[in-house]
């Protein structure tokens, strides 16, 4: 739900990065922190274990610049990819304008990916959306591991509707900002339909 | 066609800022802010100097969802108050009309009781804004269906560009 203040000319929207356990979700928002402009974010909160695996979620405040002379912030946040956290992933999909799959490039994990865009698919048809309507982007992560899948596997078994997809290392940053701006492209255009 | 769920207009966000101000004010609290349960916050008074009220807000609404979500796991629909007690400052929060969150922050030169009587009576006069702003928008989703004139309609590739490039 994005939500329009036209009293402080402010356009708030909410990103989800979605995927399994490990897949490099916090990874790609600690690097969109590091890497931006320090007055144009806000603070990175983990809600994490003791083992930095993430608890409950981690959320990441964006000012974008504006458009139309409405000021665009984004409010980024990640879910929890371990299975039994799915209480905890369906309460942040509420009101959520666009979703980043994280896939986990490595070939033991393709069911894990699969798993996790079902998983995904039932939340948000849980919370009101659907995923084949919903801006979405797919980003295949870890590129630079020895046990990747080639990429048009990975798109013959993920990709689900063309979705841009983007290969990407969180931890370098390689492809990281291209998924962001993909959505937010998404999520912007899919305004302009209201 | 669907207008985004929820837009605030000048009036409604004037009418607001005049609730929670009075609210702060009568209930000696030093923070008064609503955010909406995505944790977008909606507006907020006081001293918000040394506050960071995105993360606030962010963090309130998953405070309410996981509460909401324990609520539902007993058989209760929600918890409407929740109150959480620090050494010098206390949060006292309330679920107004279902869908926005009203929080309030306090310390020793106030009290529990006194807060808790003026969230009532804010309570009611936000749940009448919130209902005027669900109404508006009722009527111009009904109205405007056919040409809802959004600043938005316009938005070009280049403007999202230039977004990512500053």
């Amino acid at each position: 739900m994005t939500f329009i203040n036209y009293a402080a000319r402010e356009i708030n929207c909410k990103i989800v990065y979605y995927g399994p356990g490990l897949c490099g979700k916090t990874t790609n928002l600690q690097y969109i922190y590091d890497r931006t402009n320090p007055a144009a974010k806000g603070k990175l909160i983990s809600l994490a274990t003791e083992t930095d695996r993430t608890l409950f979620f981690d959320f990441l405040p964006l000012d974008l610049g504006t458009v139309k002379g409405f000021k665009t912030r984004f409010h980024l946040y990640t879910v929890p990819g371990q299975v039994f956290y799915d209480a905890s992933r369906k309460l942040i999909l509420k009101g959520v304008d666009g979703v980043v799959f994280v896939a986990d490039s490595q070939e033991a994990r393709l069911e894990a990916n699969v798993e996790s865009i079902r998983n995904l698919d039932k939340n948000l048809k849980e919370q009101g959306y659907d995923i084949a309507t919903i801006p979405y982007v797919l980003q295949f992560n870890k590129r630079d591991l020895p046990t990747t899948m080639p990429a048009d596997e990975m798109y013959r078994r993920l990709n689900i509707k063309r979705e841009p997809t983007f290969e990407a290392v969180a931890t370098t940053g390689a492809g990281v900002f291209d998924t962001l701006k993909a959505v937010a492209r998404q999520v912007l255009m899919d305004l302009k339909k209201r | 066609m669907t207008l985004p769920d929820l837009v605030l207009y000048d009036e409604e966000f004037r009418k607001i800022k005049e609730s929670l101000n009075r609210l702060a004010s009568d209930a000696n609290a030093n923070v008064v802010f609503l955010v909406d349960k995505n944790g977008q916050q909606i507006a907020a008074v006081g001293d918000l100097q040394t506050l960071d009220t995105t993360s606030l807000a962010s963090l309130t609404a998953g405070n309410v969802a996981a509460t909401d979500g324990l609520a539902r796991l007993i058989g209760e629909r929600e918890f409407s108050i929740l109150f959480h007690e620090g050494e010098r400052d206390n949060i006292h929060i309330s679920i107004v009309a279902q869908r926005v969150i009203l929080v309030v922050i306090f310390d020793e030169r106030t009290s529990l009781g006194l807060v808790r009587l003026r969230v009532r009576r804010a309570m009611a006069e936000l749940e009448k804004i919130f209902e005027e702003i669900a109404h508006k928008a009722e009527r111009e989703k009904q109205a405007l269906q056919a040409d809802f004139d959004s600043p938005f309609a316009e938005i070009t590739d280049e403007d999202i560009d230039r977004l990512f490039s500053e």
